[in-house]
């Protein structure tokens, strides 16, 4: 089993009040970064490097991050930085980056040379990701939204030719044209690293995925639809000729371990107020549909499960003429969030585990049966959390949380990614 | 209100192997009409205006309502050399007005500019297609559709005199679907050509920009910048209307229209 560390790094502004249930409303690109302050942005980037740091020292065998633009719920504007620097500053973990916003790169060329230098830097501990971005990526980058899908696919041809066949060849594509492909710096990986796909419900993109026998990597989405997907998954596996297993299965879910059931709340609780992704149930922020249902950005007919819950269809990739109805959900759902009504729900529905270890421990389990992956994020140290909530919870897993997951990944034999080869289904050696 | 009469008729062509649609009616001399980048809400009540005088054919540009999406155009002028050719087919050519509406009104200033002499008139209704020295030309990414087509009226009751409170299903699933079209066909920039005030320099077609007075989506610049690049055009506003010049004040820009031809 493969367990990985991941926050996506909120800017926490108290003074300006971009922070906690009280602050001020986030609404997707609603907000002027006249108010963004480096010097707040410099200590929140160092704490975050720090605590992913401390999670290696914890046992975590993947440090994820993740990319957005224009927006203070994540600061990974160039996630490609942040991963240079924890390939020089951690020794064993995989820095897994869930992803890269593939089409909205002009010069994916560019993108190939980043990742090979990280994955050397790193001595061969990159996993690569990919990802089409919600419509405020393309929107922020300017990228021409009805080829969202095929940009992405062009993309990854490219960049996977780029890495593993010797230069120099012409790439004369639809969406790019180089005249002079022959990037002088290769992956240290052969033939290069993995790569791994988060998403949370576009069915091309999970039949895409299983095609090329890439691990799926659902993002904190309710049990029964990931479950549902990750069937999909498996069907397009068999029709492609091999059975999918638990190496091909990724889930990232929210878990917060503290001292005392008290503590546990408190930080829970943190979850849903200040800059956490307004995405998600239950936050503080207001989702704008006409910028998550672009023109074209969607195909139409290609929903997964996941569609009919808040959380992921108001992710964005509902039909567009669902739009005005997530509209409404999101409204309805900052008014039901009075009293903190659906952190318990979501507390109810294992959308947010929080506790002990001996309370967590059980409800991880849970999820664990119930879905079979064989890659698991815990997703941690978000919203309003601060440094010391982080710092606890991940001295708690490395103490009491990681050791039971992986016996109980033995137990249900949960194999992940580096056990066994998700392009052969031949047991990997280690490293 | 929108409607569909009874009268007109439907013709189709074979463009490029894609079936591109038109309605037809009235009779005398040939205005062929391109719509706003939102679709053709179908035959409205500025065509029968001018069907009072003229032959009409509204046609569904290449991509939009019943006309099929050539998949790999990536340009206004690449809509423009498709309808040349379907103009043509539908027995229309070289005495033809043409009306394009919006985005229509860059797609017909593109034609313009490569079928030099082959039409009487060109007009064109806050269209879209050069950049305006002041303002911009409205980003619809930045609006939910429905708002969009309000933003072409002058006021959301205008708005609410043609559609109602809110728009009926299939006209959203028409706005929705058409957008989708346009951001295939202009992304970067948004809305406009930088090359086409140069190519429209050698347009001497005599043109009629009409401009609504409260125009929210093309600003009055981008009038003025077609004013300046064309050799033969009169701009005339329209008092009290919005960007949607035909479908708030039909009867004023019928008028204008005929007006504008019978003085040739």
């Amino acid at each position: 089993m493969f367990v990985g560390y991941f926050t996506e790094r909120p800017y926490q502004d108290f003074e300006s009040g971009w922070v906690g249930a009280t602050g001020r409303e986030i609404e997707d690109l609603g907000m002027t970064n006249g108010d963004y302050n480096p010097r707040i942005g410099a200590e929140l980037y160092n704490r975050y490097l720090d605590e992913k740091v401390y999670a290696e020292e914890m046992g975590f065998d993947g440090l994820m991050l993740n990319e957005h633009h224009s927006t203070p719920f994540c600061m990974g504007g160039v996630m490609n930085v942040e991963a240079a620097i924890l390939a020089r500053i951690t020794k064993r973990a995989k820095i897994v980056l869930l992803g890269n916003v593939l089409p909205i790169w002009e010069d994916p060329l560019w993108l190939a040379e980043e990742l090979a230098e990280i994955d050397m830097i790193s001595r061969g501990r990159l996993v690569t990701g990919w990802v089409r971005g919600t419509g405020r990526e393309s929107v922020a980058h300017n990228s021409q939204a009805p080829f969202n899908w095929e940009r992405f696919q062009e993309a990854h041809d490219f960049v996977v030719k780029a890495w593993s066949t010797p230069g120099p060849f012409r790439w004369e594509g639809e969406h790019y044209q180089y005249r002079y492909v022959n990037p002088w710096a290769r992956p240290y990986q052969e033939p290069h690293p993995q790569i791994w796909i988060p998403g949370v419900m576009s069915r091309n993109t999970v039949k895409w995925c299983a095609e090329h026998r890439y691990p799926y990597v659902m993002l904190a989405t309710e049990i029964e639809p990931t479950k549902q997907s990750f069937q999909y998954y498996d069907e397009v596996a068999q029709e492609n000729g091999y059975e999918a297993s638990t190496e091909h299965h990724g889930y990232l879910f929210k878990v917060h371990v503290d001292e005392t059931e008290e503590l546990a709340e408190e930080a829970g609780r943190k979850y849903i107020s200040g800059p956490a992704n307004p995405f998600l149930e239950g936050n503080q922020g207001t989702v704008r549909s006409n910028l998550q249902n672009l023109p074209g950005l969607t195909s139409r007919t290609a929903l997964l499960p996941t569609v009919t819950t808040f959380a992921a269809a108001a992710r964005g990739r509902q039909e567009a003429q669902k739009a005005a109805l997530a509209e409404q959900a999101a409204e309805q759902d900052k008014q039901d969030a009075d009293a903190f009504g659906t952190y318990e729900e979501q507390v109810n529905k294992y959308s947010i585990i929080t506790g002990t270890p001996k309370t967590v421990i059980p409800k991880i389990r849970h999820v664990l049966e119930e879905l079979r992956p064989g890659n698991i994020f815990f997703w941690d140290g978000d919203g309003a959390m601060n440094h010391d909530d982080a710092m606890r919870s991940l001295r708690l897993f490395g103490e009491e949380v990681i050791p039971a997951v992986r016996e109980m990944g033995k137990e249900l034999d949960l194999k992940g990614a580096f056990e066994v080869d998700t392009q052969t289904g031949a047991p990997m050696s280690g490293d | 209100m929108t409607t569909q009469t009874e009268t007109h008729s439907q013709i189709a062509v074979e463009v490029a192997g894609l079936k591109v649609n038109a309605l037809q009616d009235g009779s005398g001399p040939n205005i062929v009409v391109f719509h706003h980048s939102t679709g053709s809400p179908g035959w409205i009540p500025f065509y029968d205006f001018l069907a009072q005088n003229y032959t009409v054919t509204a046609i569904d540009m290449p991509g939009y309502g019943q006309s099929e999406r050539p998949v790999w155009a990536r340009h206004p002028r690449d809509i423009a050399m498709l309808l040349h050719s379907a103009v043509h087919k539908m027995g229309i050519d070289n005495d033809a007005h043409m009306v394009g509406m919006g985005f229509g009104g860059w797609v017909a200033a593109e034609l313009a500019a490569m079928h030099l002499h082959g039409l009487d008139s060109l007009i064109l209704v806050g269209a879209a297609g050069v950049q305006p020295e002041e303002g911009e030309i409205a980003d619809v990414i930045f609006y939910e559709f429905e708002e969009y087509v309000k933003l072409g009226f002058s006021s959301d009751e205008a708005y609410a005199e043609v559609f109602g409170d809110e728009a009926a299903p299939e006209l959203k699933e028409l706005w929705d679907f058409s957008r989708e079209m346009t951001a295939r066909l202009t992304w970067k920039p948004w809305m406009f050509n930088r090359q086409l005030p140069h190519l429209i320099g050698e347009v001497e077609t005599p043109t009629l920009l009409l401009w609504g007075e409260n125009d929210r989506v093309t600003p009055i610049g981008v009038a003025e910048v077609y004013n300046a690049s064309l050799p033969n055009s009169t701009l005339q506003v329209v008092e009290g209307v919005g960007h949607l010049v035909e479908l708030e004040n039909p009867q004023a820009a019928a008028d204008a229209i005929h007006s504008f031809i019978s003085g040739l």
